[in-house]
């Protein structure tokens, strides 16, 4: 038990410790970030068109794509609960959308800061930026559910239903709002011109910075899946202290 | 069959409470009337007439009476134990929520049609058509649908009121978008290729995709 294990913290628990992954991932993490940010500021070649701003999409694709996967694996670690019912598919659900969550609130907000000099607007009812929009609100939903569920038990199945129902309306959003823009005038040109004229060097550093996400992305998914654990083990500890 | 009984026998214990109680529809009726006064106020501004949004604040004057009307038709069932005795029944949770989600349709679509005229009126609308009237029955489906799944979840919460438009209203973009812009096709009297050619079949696709998701989850919402 880990909450026993601190009152003898001793060579047998610092060892312990050293062997944990989260450790190594978080040490990966820091390292490919540092290297990212050097990469981003100081390698990469200034756009010529849009200048330093542009520095900002090796950040927000990244965390873009990444914020998709966490809501694919909520999915997925979703429809495993309700099959299974073992708390480690709840947990995997509960950790990727609350991470899901925080790398989406990145998007939007670096995707914001990005549009305002670029754009000339800080928000476009845009397909992409709409149901990015959407999907935020979906998993806070989400979230907000398993708080406000009786009992931790419904808030699992709750969630884990809510999160299947909202990964079906993603793309039914999308088209929507993709046919919705299209009837009317769109204000301001797409960034697809950019993205096509990426040279090497730009394209190897996004790759690059989509690695270095990543291994953020695991580390702090499975940081928060050992914290998910912990809490149901003091949970259950005080469970078991009532009914004494 | 089976399924079909007890789906219509869940739905007409629901309109007999209704025509005795008339608790939903009037309430409901008189809210949708405040919401078009309201927005009046609101839109004031706006230069001309209000005919260009009239097609946007019905829907939302529409959507704010689904989550009234949907919360109302669990939260009646909660307050006198009714839920437990719709559960031990001897029929399927899908019956269940085919029930429960087809009268809290016949519900919106009286509300509807009652309010409709009234919008027509205040808001200067040039055309009332059939194409509008089955805009407005898809549209509502899928409220329906997917109101009555999340309000079998808000109502057993501490904090029902706040919880069902949080999940419903993110879910029925679609349904909202694809109403807006084929209530303002209608409405011009134009032509209407797009209703038929998009937003139709959007809704359509909507309505059956939920359709058979929502009764399939539906059992686990009164789990544990």
């Amino acid at each position: 038990m880990a909450a026993i294990a601190g009152q003898q913290r001793g060579k047998a628990s610092r060892k312990a410790t050293y062997r944990d992954p989260r450790i190594w991932m978080l040490l990966l993490a820091a390292a490919l970030t540092l290297v990212d940010g050097y990469l981003i500021f100081m390698v990469a070649p200034t756009d010529l068109v849009l200048g330093h701003i542009q520095r900002i999409f090796y950040i927000h694709v990244p965390i873009s794509i990444l914020s998709f996967l966490g809501f694919l694996l909520c999915a997925i670690a979703g429809v495993g609960y309700l099959i299974r019912r073992t708390e480690r598919w709840d947990r995997l659900a509960h950790a990727s959308a609350e991470v899901g969550v925080v790398f989406v609130t990145l998007a939007l907000v670096t995707g914001v800061i990005w549009a305002r000099p670029v754009w000339g607007v800080w928000w476009t009812w845009e397909p992409r930026l709409t149901t990015t929009l959407i999907l935020w609100f979906i998993y806070v939903a989400y979230l907000m559910i398993r708080n406000y569920a009786p009992t931790p038990q419904q808030g699992r199945t709750w969630s884990a239903v809510v999160g299947i129902i909202g990964f079906v309306d993603v793309p039914i959003v999308y088209y929507s709002v993709q046919w919705w823009r299209s009837i009317h005038p769109v204000q301001v040109i797409g960034p697809e011109a950019a993205d096509d004229a990426l040279e090497p060097i730009m394209a190897r550093i996004l790759v690059f910075s989509l690695v270095a996400m990543l291994t953020l992305f695991a580390y702090l998914l499975m940081e928060r899946m050992a914290l998910r654990g912990a809490e149901d083990a003091l949970s259950q500890l005080r469970r078991e202290g009532n009914s004494d | 069959m089976e399924l079909l009984r007890g789906a219509l026998t869940v739905a007409w214990k629901d309109v007999r409470l209704e025509l005795r109680s008339r608790e939903v529809v009037a309430s409901a009726l008189v809210f949708g009337l405040i919401v078009v006064v309201v927005f009046n106020f609101g839109l004031n501004r706006a230069p001309g007439s209000l005919a260009p949004v009239a097609p946007g604040l019905l829907w939302i004057a529409y959507a704010f009476i689904g989550v009234l009307a949907m919360n109302r038709a669990f939260t009646r069932e909660q307050e006198q134990g009714g839920l437990d005795g719709l559960l031990l029944s001897p029929i399927s949770r899908d019956a269940v929520f085919l029930g429960k989600m087809l009268g809290s349709l016949a519900f919106m679509l009286v509300i509807e049609a009652a309010l409709l005229p009234v919008f027509a009126v205040m808001l200067d609308l040039p055309t009332l058509s059939p194409t509008l009237g089955l805009v407005i029955l898809l549209a509502t489906i899928g409220f329906a649908t997917v109101g009555t799944f999340f309000a079998g979840i808000a109502v057993q919460t501490r904090s029902r009121e706040i919880l069902l438009p949080v999940l419903f209203f993110p879910v029925i973009v679609p349904v909202i978008i694809a109403a807006v812009e084929a209530s303002a096709l209608a409405l011009q009297g134009g032509p209407m290729t797009a209703v038929w050619t998009r937003w139709a079949p959007l809704l359509l696709v909507f309505d059956a995709l939920f359709l058979v998701i929502c009764p399939w989850i539906f059992g686990y919402v009164f789990e544990g």
